[in-house]
This record gives structure tokens, sequence and C-alpha cells, in this order.
């Protein structure tokens, strides 16, 4: 199975990504958060813009209270997403689907580390 | 083991090049054959206000001239100018906004024409009519006397700054729509500049279109052969909008709202029929709101004939022959449903595509290019051949340099 190098282990810091490319020239993001890592296809399924290039952003929720009332506040939760660049679609990090609309989520990749290296799995 | 380290980049944000940004558009450009033939975007914009001290030296007026140049030297709020709330960049997520900062360019050109053909070559554009952006807004201004004295400044530095001196640009200038008379010595004193291929009336505003004091104007532009234009965007501040607590209810509304007033008034008093030969384009408004008006305004016309006596066809027969920018196009899954807007507007005659750039939401030519049920030359037309016809642009020749990309790819 081909693979890709990303990066060694050390030079991955919590919260950061790579953008790698994969033999037919197409891009992997990968991306280091949470002790986690994960690979998507860079490509977003709007109009193709560099999805994995984007701002990481916490999920939004608003505060509904017993009543179904809402007091205008808001809040981040704990559900990372990152954000296209190009017009802000937004992706879950841990799947890679797209929160606006689930049946549209960007191809994942397997991301394994060899001792100090780390490789994404095509 | 070597690593092909060179294929890896580490993102930061510390840098940003427009053309790097818009790699990925480079390579739909290559994918689809967009060197074969011509692009034109009828709606690109600037942002003016990066240049306010240079344009503001171009006010006559000293007293205003004098508000103005003092108003850029202030930090925080502008102090002559009024703008609107609006966090277009979702509140951090359209990067660019905020990026484009930290660009660099260098001084052999003006910074706008570096930036612009930047994203115009990796898009495959060709020609692009750009635009202001805080500008949009001018025509709420509550005096008419500092719209007229911003637009003839921001026009002349236009004209002389950039349009005259890069080619692929072009403009519809804006018009101060609140003056009728100095609306009608903007087209006069503009009108065969070098670059201007029309007018561009700022839709938010609350001046009817039917009124008499703009009917020389309009005949001017018919006799000069030049289109007339209604950019849309929003007042959070209209009574109705107001109603509204965010901004993309603001924005889905608001960008369709002046223009659909504005097209009532224009086919209901008979505009077309007085000025058969002025075209008219409607821009940033998607293509939604003329297919739903056509329907409306026929549906009623047929009952309530006698109170548009000046019609002598069905309102959607004029308005199928104006021009519609497509930008920001609906993209429902089911592209039946596109298809039958694009029939009903008489897509590959009356449309003329659109990016919007560098604004959030932005189209690329491939929103047009890959709709499965539009023929090669409908695609080209609607692309470049529709407007260039429409600003008389030379079609002889591509001017665009789409950038190169990845070799594995072009092999793809």
């Amino acid at each position: 199975m081909a693979e890709v190098f990303v990066s060694k282990v050390a030079a991955m810091k919590d919260g950061d990504r790579q953008i790698v490319r994969a033999e037919d020239g197409k891009e992997i993001g990968v991306f280091f958060s949470g002790g986690q890592y994960y690979g998507y296809s860079n490509y977003c399924a709007h109009t193709g813009g560099p999805a994995c290039e984007g701002m990481m952003m916490p999920k939004v929720e608003e505060i509904i209270d017993d009543k179904k009332q809402w007091n205008g506040t808001s809040r981040f939760t704990d559900e990372m997403h990152f954000v296209c660049p190009w017009h802000g679609w937004e992706y879950n990090l841990k799947t890679g689907e797209c929160v606006g609309d689930k049946k549209y989520k960007l191809k994942k990749f397997s991301v394994v580390l060899r001792q100090d290296d780390i490789f994404v799995i095509l | 083991m070597e690593m092909p380290s060179s294929e890896t980049r580490k993102l930061t944000f510390d840098e940003f090049q427009t053309d790097k940004f818009l790699h990925h558009a480079a390579e739909q450009a290559h994918a689809r054959n967009y060197k074969d033939f011509l692009i034109v975007d009828v709606d690109s914009h600037h942002y003016e206000n990066e240049s306010y001290k240079d344009v503001f030296s171009y006010i006559e007026d000293p007293v205003i001239k004098r508000a103005a140049l003092e108003s850029v030297e202030r930090p925080g709020r502008s102090t002559l100018l009024n703008s609107q709330v609006g966090y277009q960049d979702i509140n951090g997520r359209i990067t660019r906004q905020r990026l484009r900062k930290i660009e660099k360019t260098t001084d052999a050109e003006h910074r706008d024409i570096t930036m612009t053909k930047r994203w115009m070559n990796a898009m495959g554009v060709d020609y692009a009519c750009l635009f202001p952006t805080p500008m949009l807004f001018l025509g709420l201004h509550p005096q008419p006397h500092v719209e007229v004295a911003l637009c003839n400044a921001y026009n002349r530095w236009l004209c002389e700054r950039v349009l005259a001196a890069e080619p692929r640009l072009v403009s519809m200038l804006y018009i101060p729509f609140n003056d009728p008379e100095a609306a009608y010595q903007t087209v006069k004193e503009f009108g065969g500049k070098k670059g201007v291929c029309g007018f561009m009336v700022t839709s938010p505003r609350y001046k009817p279109v039917h009124d008499n004091a703009y009917m020389k104007t309009y005949a001017l532009l018919e006799e000069m052969g030049l289109p007339l234009s209604f950019h849309a965007a929003y007042n959070w501040s209209d009574q109705a909008l107001a109603m509204t607590n965010r901004f993309i209810s603001v924005h889905a509304l608001g960008f369709m709202w002046f223009n659909m007033i504005h097209m009532a008034n224009w086919v209901t008093n008979g505009l077309c029929e007085r000025f058969p030969k002025l075209k008219v384009m409607w821009i940033e408004s998607g293509l939604t709101w003329a297919y739903a008006m056509m329907q409306r305004f026929d549906h009623s016309y047929m009952m309530r004939t006698s109170e548009c006596p000046q019609l002598k066809r069905k309102p959607s027969e004029y308005m199928r022959e104006m021009y519609y920018a497509t930008q920001p196009m609906e993209m429902p899954e089911d592209k039946s449903i596109l298809e039958a807007t694009f029939k009903m507007l008489n897509a590959e005659t009356q449309l003329v595509w659109s990016s919007d750039y560098p604004h959030w939401d932005f189209d690329l030519p491939s929103v047009i290019y890959d709709l499965p049920f539009l023929s090669e030359q409908g695609k080209r037309n609607i692309l470049g051949a529709n407007a260039a016809k429409l600003f008389n642009l030379d079609t002889t020749k591509i001017v665009k340099e789409i950038p190169d990309i990845h070799p594995a790819l072009k092999r793809a």
C-alpha cells in the first residue's frame, strides 16, 4: 500500500497541520489535534477549495432555556471543526463530515506512526 | 530512507499570496482548458479603502477634501463615510480578508492591479470588471453632495491609477444616483475614458429608478451604447430587513431586495419601451429572484394590464432581454431546477459570469463550466463571449497567464 511521509513526530505539535502531496498530485491535509492524527483530502466538497488550510473553529451552540427561549448567548463546544477558507464550508475534525450537510464529506486517509515518522496511507 | 519533504508544507498563517491561496482554482483552469477561450468576470472587487488617502486627494471641494483626508488620519471608525454592520468574513473563517494585508507586492504597478491579476490568472480570467467595496453602501449616505464628491474622486482615481495602467481591467463606473444631475454629468465626463465599459448604480438607496429626473441619463447611456448595471448590497437598517437578527438573513434577502424593487419599477413603468436599446444588467443577486419575479409579474400583469399601459408585452419578455451576473449562483442539488432557471432567463445569451472575488461568497468559472445541461458554446458565452460583446472587448486573443501546477496533475 502506498504511503507518503508527513513529518517527524517531534516536528508536529498539537494543533499543527501539514499538507502533503500524493503520487497523483492530489493534496492531503494531516492534522494533529488532541493527541490524534487525522488525514483528509484537501479539496472541499463545495468548489474544490483547500479545505484543510483554513481556521480550526469549535462548533458553535446557542443556549435555549427550558422555556424554549434564547437569551442571546452562545458558546463554543468541544467538537472541533476546520473551515474551508474559500467559502466557509465547515468540517468535523474527527469524521470529515460537512457539518452543514453530513452527506458531504472529505475523503479520509489513515495516518500511521513508524518510529519517529508520520505517514499517511494512500 | 529519503523522505519527500519537498512535497510537504507546514501550514502557517504568517504569509499569504493570492495566487497560492487559489492554486486549486488554477488546477481547475488547467483541467478544463480555460486557456482555449475567453473568460470575462463582470463583477469583481478591490478594497478602495486601502487607498483612501490617494482617492481622497482627488476630491475637488476643498472642505469635503479636508474632512475626508482628516478622516483617514484617525484610527477607528470613519468620520465621513457611512458603513454597515456586516461580519462578511464569518467571524474570521474567511481568512483572506485578514491575510491580504500581509500579501507582498512590488512598486512596479498599483498594488490593486497586482493582486487582481493574481486571482484572475489563477481562475483563468482574461478581463475583469472592477468595483469598489465599502462604496457599495455610499448610496445610503445622508448627504448627497458627499456621495457626489466621493464618487467623482473615486472615478477619477480609478481611471488614472488603475484602468489607464492595466488593459485587462475595466469598470462600470459608480453613478451618484441620489443627485440625478450629477449622475448625468458623471456619464458625460467619464463615458469615453479608457476602460470604462458602462455605469453602475449601487442598489441600496431610496430613489426610484422611474423618476423623470433620470430619463436624460438613460437616454445618454442608450445613445453612447453603454450598459447600466445595478449592483446589489444590503441595508440592515431598512425597515423590513431590520427585523432580521443574523447576517445570513440580511445577506440572503438584502442582496435581492433592492434589485427586486428597482426591477419592478423599471419594468412596470415601461423603461424598456422608452429605452429599447439601453442594455441593463443586474449584479450580485444570483438568479432565482428574477425567475420568481418573471412568474409573479406575468401573473399579475394579465389581470392588471391597464396599470402598465406602456407595456406591449408581458413583464418576463422584457426581463428576458436584460443581463444577469451569475454570482452568487444558487446550486440546487436537483440540477433540473437550475436548468429551468437558465431556460427562463435565456441563459446562453443573457447570463454573464461573475466571481465577486475576493468577497466571501465568490464563484469560480467552474460553477458554469461544470453544468451538465449547457452546450460547450453556451458555457463559453456565459463565461466570456456575452460580456465581451456587451463591453466591446478585444476577443481576438487570450491574455490570461494561468499559473503552472504540479506535473502529476497535468498528466491526470
